[in-house]
């Protein structure tokens, strides 16, 4: 039972942060804050199902269950890249935005 | 024992995350892993022509501690930007310049701030000497480029020496 309450509360935690995430990529005005959205909130929308899903087999199962930890891992250096790859892409393609360039990274 | 063991930080780090991948700890297991610690860099050792170093990694504890803090607090930051009034926010640009000269470093401090929430890695000038950063929301560009340097630069300076 307390453990259902703990797995619970880490689950409503983590979906909350994706949809904030999710809210963010929908709301915010240009390219570049939008961005911000799934590289942030994501990460730690994930890392609340994760620990969930720690919890949960580590106590239904003899031993604890750390392989969620590998996603994290990947996730963590995986989303600043393809970040930077698009914010790169964009720059290069000269999209809209409300910031400004600054123009020796113009190319 | 350098051709064989080209790289034994990286060897250390394929064993650790086998185990973790299969999920269980048994003698079966950590050989299985040593070898793949041993294979994966000895093929693949013509990528990786330089060693990053660990001159404190001691230190690193405490940085990813921090680290994992800052984006829980941050995290809450963002949320309460998003649902407020994004038209209200005052995104820049902003050239931080670095210190650090390894690629390996560079890399970190990177990802590091694209995970800190607010701010993002946008692009890095090709003399490798400025990280352009995007912040979500800022009225002090100076102030976010000062602390990012001496919070998350300074340590990995002083870790990777």
């Amino acid at each position: 039972m307390l453990i259902e309450l703990i797995v619970s509360f880490f689950l409503l935690v983590g979906a909350s942060f994706a949809l904030v995430g999710s809210i963010g990529l929908a709301r915010l005005p240009d390219f570049f804050t939008r961005l911000h959205g799934p590289t942030k909130a994501t990460t730690l929308g994930i890392g609340g199902v994760l620990i969930a899903s720690v919890i949960y087999f580590s106590a239904r199962s003899a031993g604890l269950s750390l392989h969620e930890a590998l996603i994290a891992l990947f996730l963590f250096m995986t989303a600043p890249i393809s970040a930077m790859l698009l914010a790169k892409a964009a720059i290069h393609r000269k999209v809209t935005t409300r910031s400004r360039v600054p123009p020796r990274f113009e190319r | 024992m350098d051709r064989w063991l080209p790289h034994p930080l990286m060897s250390a780090t394929i064993a650790l995350l086998w185990l973790f991948l299969v999920n269980q700890v048994s003698v079966a297991q950590v050989l299985l892993g040593g070898a793949l610690g041993i294979a994966v860099p000895y093929l693949t050792s013509a990528f990786w022509p330089q060693r990053p170093r660990l001159r404190r990694p001691w230190l690193l504890v405490g940085y990813v501690a921090r680290l994992l803090v800052d984006i829980l607090i941050a995290n809450l930051e963002v949320a309460r930007l998003v649902l407020g009034a994004p038209q209200r926010l005052r995104p820049t640009f902003i050239e931080v310049p670095l210190e650090l000269t390894d690629d390996f470093a560079i890399t970190l401090l990177a990802s590091v701030v694209s995970l800190t929430p607010g701010t993002l890695s946008a692009d890095i000038a090709a003399d490798r000497a400025t990280l352009l950063v995007h912040a979500l929301d800022t009225a002090d560009p100076v102030a976010v480029c000062a602390e990012i340097k001496a919070r998350y630069e300074a340590p990995l300076k002083e870790i990777l020496g």
